[in-house]
């Protein structure tokens, strides 16, 4: 079993997706398959630019076993009001800022769906959101 | 054909990357929403966008991309060519505005497959 583990600070773009780049490294190293890689890291930068578009700071866990990626996504910061709507494509309530370098569409948390086998989200609002994937292989 | 080749028939600056000139191209892809890319863009493709800041690098790397191409005479940041450097791939530019190097780069890549 391999655990990987990345702190991401709200607002700082220029390090997002070093989480997924990274992992990205270690998995091709594993020899996973690579449609498996490519899906975990779309879903994986997904998650990593929500903490940074939204949450104040988030710590990323990853975990590799023999037929599963796990990847942990905990951050604190205002929380999701309404998780169902949130899933929605389209739907976004990130800064005109954020929306000003493409990010934003409302897309994140679908593409994570798509991508990840199973995906679980719980939010306090006001307290932060933690975002849990599994990728099977 | 490979990106060095798209650079000379169609007249693209290139601004960084160099290393990934060798790359394959495999098809196009025009966004500038940055989720949609990571959703729906292929390995292989060039990617056309205004968008100039760091991540596109980014995403073009995770997604394996040929490189990407900027539109209108935008320049990239900095930090933008730095990532674009220590990830091998390359960031053009042309003076055309999307509609135009798009039309160009459809006809290219479908003559060269």
């Amino acid at each position: 079993m391999i655990a990987l583990r990345f702190i991401i600070v709200g607002g700082d773009f220029d390090r997002a997706g070093t989480a997924s780049s990274e992992t990205k490294k270690i998995l091709k190293q594993l020899n996973i398959d690579p449609k498996v890689v490519k899906r975990t890291v779309v879903a994986l930068y997904e998650g990593e630019v929500n903490i940074a578009a939204h949450a104040f700071r988030g710590v990323v866990n990853i975990s590799v076993s023999d037929h599963q990626i796990q990847a942990i996504l905990e951050d604190e910061g205002p929380g999701i009001d309404d998780i169902s709507r949130a899933m929605l494509e389209g739907f976004s309530t990130a800064s005109p800022k954020v929306r000003e370098m493409g990010f934003g569409a409302g897309m994140g948390l679908p593409n994570m769906k798509k991508n990840a086998d199973e995906l679980l989200v719980e939010s306090i609002p006001g307290e932060g959101t933690t975002v849990k994937m599994i990728f099977e292989f | 054909m490979k990106v060095s080749e798209l650079v000379k028939e169609l007249n693209l600056v290139v601004f960084s990357g160099g290393e990934g000139l060798c790359h394959e191209i495999t098809g196009g892809y025009v966004s500038d929403l940055l989720s949609d890319v990571m959703g729906n863009a292929c390995e292989g493709e060039v990617w056309v966008t205004l968008q100039t800041h760091r991540n596109v690098v980014a995403i073009a790397s995770l997604k394996e991309l040929a490189c990407v191409l900027l539109v209108s005479s935008l320049v990239p940041e900095q930090n933008t060519m730095d990532h674009s450097n220590e990830e091998g791939i390359p960031v053009l530019g042309t003076s055309l505005s999307t509609f135009e190097i798009a039309g160009l780069l459809y006809e290219k890549i479908k003559k060269a497959g």
